[in-house]
């Protein structure tokens, strides 16, 4: 489309290097591209490509003084970005150069109001008095879209949800009109639905101001919906670039090409080899009317006004070498189930972990039922002690069970180490020297020392590169055929969750909208809010066209309801060969 | 809000009440006998009996304990054994010249310790940051006779430039304050700087920069609001600490205050008076608390009181 315009950006040769203890050493080498007005530039990557500092590079805000600039030119029009002194760069930044970020549950300022936030960035460039300002900060929060823009303008972020932050953020980046838009992983923190919202937003705001956008992202389905073209790159140097349609169809790199084989594809449920026969007689975990909720206190004496609904009437039985899904968004209940297996939070309803009943246990009990029922978290290097050793850290469930001698235990963690594709001489490093692929699966030899029966997955592979990420799926489907383990995998990415989940349950506030096996599930979706949550996750491919599907409208409802009140149970009817269906959908 | 105050004065009010026991309990089992102080040394062991019945300090604890208790929630403090005078007739006569000390040491102690801590966080790693924080450090382990005989030696006999002790004008509240202060800002500045780099290293401040802001303005009005929170519960929890220094740098200064008060009490064992003191204190404690938790929300919108 815009590759053909005069630039308005132009990057030639930059390199960013650190230095540490004496050292140099390049994080982004001889880098260049050019960015036409209008156009959507991708920088594709996975961590540790360079990509976030090739955009604080741009911006100016490279970390002093370890992180600089050492080579190179960025030219905004005639002007060298890297040459500028800080004060005129200042005049620059946010006005002719704005820069949306990741997280927009922390970019925002805590103790200001949002109107305070927008005014400000306005007024630092544009001498307006405070009424003009507070006037424009209001058109930018309509122009993204947001749910009452006048109210919003008094609000404080914490009172935001994360899609809406973001949109806040887009709306402060895009008031002044900017020549170039970086947006660095504007949507990998947000729900599947809202990424879909805030990037259509991105693109329709684009059409309206002809602001240039650098796209960072590591989300190939991402790259090949927004961009215009793509560069791939990989520890800090160039890959490969050029048009998206070329990247996608026609990759000249073999990283590329690697990189693309490796993300998760949706294939409307069509069968898999090997799909095991499961034996629904005696499953590993049964739920029935499960329903977990916490208490809100208010008023004088501290009494209970309110309670979160967050788990209500959810019912389904995990069949032993099955993997069983949970799919939803955030809020949406699915973690608090897995920690109600693991009997972290008191539940209501029956619970039965291999046959046990997990309410009324005693202290041996509670203990007995950990030996079944293991977890795997999201963050790795927040799961692991950064003060043990791998080796005991996999050990450790051992030495709590008290099974073994030392001598055992560490022989079982190097086993164990053998078995998730890490070597017995690594026993006795710390966390802190694997990479983040490593780490998980050291928190899967870890959930396996006690040869538990049933695993809980909980996004355990949302934070890893598409790379790793398949290699750990890969493991954990070698690991269910070995030991015949099952697992609860819950995941926010349909794409991921297609790829190895047997049967799915869809919850929304709580409760389960549809449930079905992988095949009903993605092959023929009933209820609206899973075929939304479908044909919300982006396609790596640009040539797909999107059949826009309706636009919810607002935010999802509130799980609180006040004492004495419950939500409305929702019916689910069998539509044929154990599809369940809301009956509202059916 | 307003229930919020209503149980936390109601909680506090239940503090109150244990800090007077233990403190009675404390005084108590004291092997210092305070009917000798009143008798004098050469008093027979008849008048000394005779004054310990007429004090009722004769009588079994949980009885003493009930007798001031019950003097208490009429606002009867007591009397003082020595000077024959109503506790409550003495601290109230002293109380305004604490406060004052008080309320210029914490001033001090605000605008040494901030400016300092933020200085070094900004400074990070350089030698400045590092005098700095040395600076805090002699400050935190400094003994308070020390440093207060030191600023009279040089300010006041060397350098003339305040008087040497005593209360009345501004000019002998800057050394007492002064000192205290001092003594306080290396909390201060070391916590402030810690928090500060916390808040420094925050997305929202590189959203600050990346809108093209003002250094002056992303600290300022961005990093300080956020750095500060953590500051505010300590001048609560500090206002402890200070009426431990506060008996310390009264006695040094001459300064009339409740910490003087307490000092000669502690010496004769006056029982009465001691007891006033820390009560007064402990209530100082627990409001400067509820007022940094008040304070809090109007920084932070997030903080809500429940």
């Amino acid at each position: 489309m815009g590759a053909t315009k005069a630039p308005v950006l132009s990057v030639q040769g930059l390199t960013v290097s650190v230095r540490a203890e004496g050292v140099e050493r390049p994080l982004v080498e001889g880098l260049s591209f050019t960015l036409g007005r209008g156009e959507t530039l991708a920088i594709a990557g996975e961590s540790g490509s360079g990509k976030s500092i090739t955009a604080l590079a741009i911006m100016g805000l490279l970390p002093p003084p370890a992180v600089r600039a050492s080579a190179g030119r960025v030219l905004l029009g005639d002007t060298d970005l890297l040459a500028l002194p800080e004060s005129r760069l200042r005049a620059i930044r946010g006005d002719r150069v704005a820069m949306i970020f990741q997280e927009p549950m922390t970019s925002l300022n805590p103790v200001m109001s949002i109107g305070a936030q927008l005014a400000e960035a306005l007024r630092t460039h544009q001498p307006l008095s405070r009424g003009e300002a507070r006037a424009r900060a209001l058109a930018a929060l309509q122009s993204v879209r947001i749910s009452q823009p006048e109210r919003r303008l008094s609000q404080y972020p914490h009172e935001l949800s994360g899609g809406m932050r973001q949109r806040v953020m887009i709306a402060m980046a895009l008031a002044l009109k900017p020549d170039v838009l970086i947006a660095d992983e504007p949507t990998t923190a947000l729900d599947v639905t809202v990424q879909r919202e805030v990037l259509d937003l991105l693109r329709d705001l684009q059409r309206e101001t002809g602001t240039a956008i650098i796209l960072i992202t590591h989300d190939m389905g991402v790259v090949a919906e927004m961009a215009d073209r793509v560069v791939v790159m990989r520890e800090g140097r160039v890959v490969e670039d050029g048009p998206v349609a070329q990247i996608f169809t026609a990759p000249q790199a073999d990283y590329t090409r690697d990189l693309l084989a490796a993300v998760p594809r949706m294939g409307n449920g069509a069968p898999r080899p090997g799909d095991p026969a499961l034996d629904a007689a005696a499953p590993v975990a049964r739920l029935r009317d499960l329903a977990v909720r916490f208490d809100i206190h208010g008023g004088m004496l501290g009494r209970i006004t309110h309670r979160v609904h967050a788990v209500e009437h959810v019912s389904f039985d995990i069949r032993r070498g099955e993997t069983f899904a949970l799919v939803g968004e955030s809020g949406c209940g699915k973690s608090t189930i897995a920690r109600a297996l693991a009997g972290l939070v008191p539940h209501d309803g029956e619970l039965e972990v291999a046959g046990q009943p997990l309410r009324g246990l005693n202290r041996a009990g509670r203990q007995a039922i950990c030996r079944s029922v293991q977890m795997v978290f999201q963050d790795p290097m927040a799961a692991l002690d950064p003060r043990m050793t791998v080796g005991d850290l996999v050990a450790e469930p051992l030495l709590i069970h008290g099974i073994g001698t030392p001598p055992e235990r560490r022989a079982r963690a190097a086993d164990l180490f053998a078995r998730v594709g890490l070597s017995a001489d690594q026993l006795d490093r710390y966390p802190h020297e694997f990479s983040g692929g490593q780490r998980q699966r050291i928190c899967i030899a870890r959930a396996l020392a006690l040869n538990p029966g049933l695993i809980v997955c909980d996004e355990s592979v949302s934070a890893l590169d598409v790379s790793v990420q398949a290699r750990v799926l890969d493991l954990l489907a070698a690991l269910k055929r070995e030991f015949g383990l099952s697992y609860l995998f819950i995941s926010h990415d349909m794409a991921v969750v297609e790829n190895i989940a047997d049967r799915v349950a869809v919850m929304y506030l709580g409760q389960i909208v549809e449930m079905g096996s992988r095949a009903q599930i993605f092959g023929n979706p009933r209820h609206p809010y899973t075929r939304r949550l479908i044909a919300a996750v982006p396609v790596p491919d640009p040539a797909h066209v999107r059949s826009d599907p309706p636009r919810p409208s607002g935010e999802v409802p509130s799980p609180i309801h006040p004492v004495g009140t419950a939500p409305q149970r929702v019916k689910l009817l069998d539509i044929g060969a154990g599809h369940l269906v809301a009956d509202d959908a059916a | 809000m307003p229930a919020y105050v209503l149980r936390r004065l109601l909680v506090s009010a239940l503090i109150l009440l244990g800090v007077s026991l233990i403190t009675f309990f404390l005084l108590y089992v004291l092997p210092a006998d305070p009917v000798r102080q009143i008798a004098g040394r050469s008093a027979t062991t008849a008048t000394v009996e005779s004054i310990r019945r007429e004090l009722g300090l004769d009588q079994p604890f949980l009885i003493q304990y009930g007798h001031y208790l019950a003097g208490l929630l009429q606002g009867d403090l007591g009397r003082s054994y020595l000077q024959k005078t109503e506790v409550a007739t003495l601290i109230a006569s002293r109380l305004p010249a604490t406060l004052l000390l008080m309320v210029g040491a914490i001033f001090c102690e605000l605008a040494l310790g901030l400016s300092m801590g933020i200085a070094a966080a900004l400074l990070r790693g350089r030698v400045a940051d590092q005098a700095l924080m040395m600076a805090s450090f002699v400050t935190v382990s400094a003994p308070q006779f020390v440093v207060g005989l030191l600023m009279l030696y040089v300010f006041a006999v060397k350098l003339g430039w305040f008087p040497i002790g005593g209360y009345g004008t501004f000019l002998h509240l800057v050394l007492p304050a002064l000192t205290l202060g001092i003594l306080g800002s290396g909390w201060y500045s070391r916590m402030m700087r810690s928090s500060m780099i916390d808040v420094l290293r925050a997305d929202y401040i590189r959203t600050a920069r990346a809108k093209g802001l003002g250094r002056a303005r992303v600290v300022l009005r961005h990093a300080l609001p956020n750095a500060i929170l953590p500051v505010i519960a300590m001048i609560g929890i500090d206002i402890g600490i200070f009426m431990g220094g506060i008996v310390v740098v009264e006695s040094v200064f001459g300064w009339p205050g409740i910490g003087q008060l307490a000092w000669q009490a502690i010496q004769r064992v006056d029982i009465p008076i001691i007891m006033g003191v820390t009560l007064v204190s402990a209530i100082a404690i627990v409001l400067g608390n509820l007022l940094a938790d008040l304070v809090a929300p109007f920084i932070d919108p997030r903080i809500r009181l429940k």
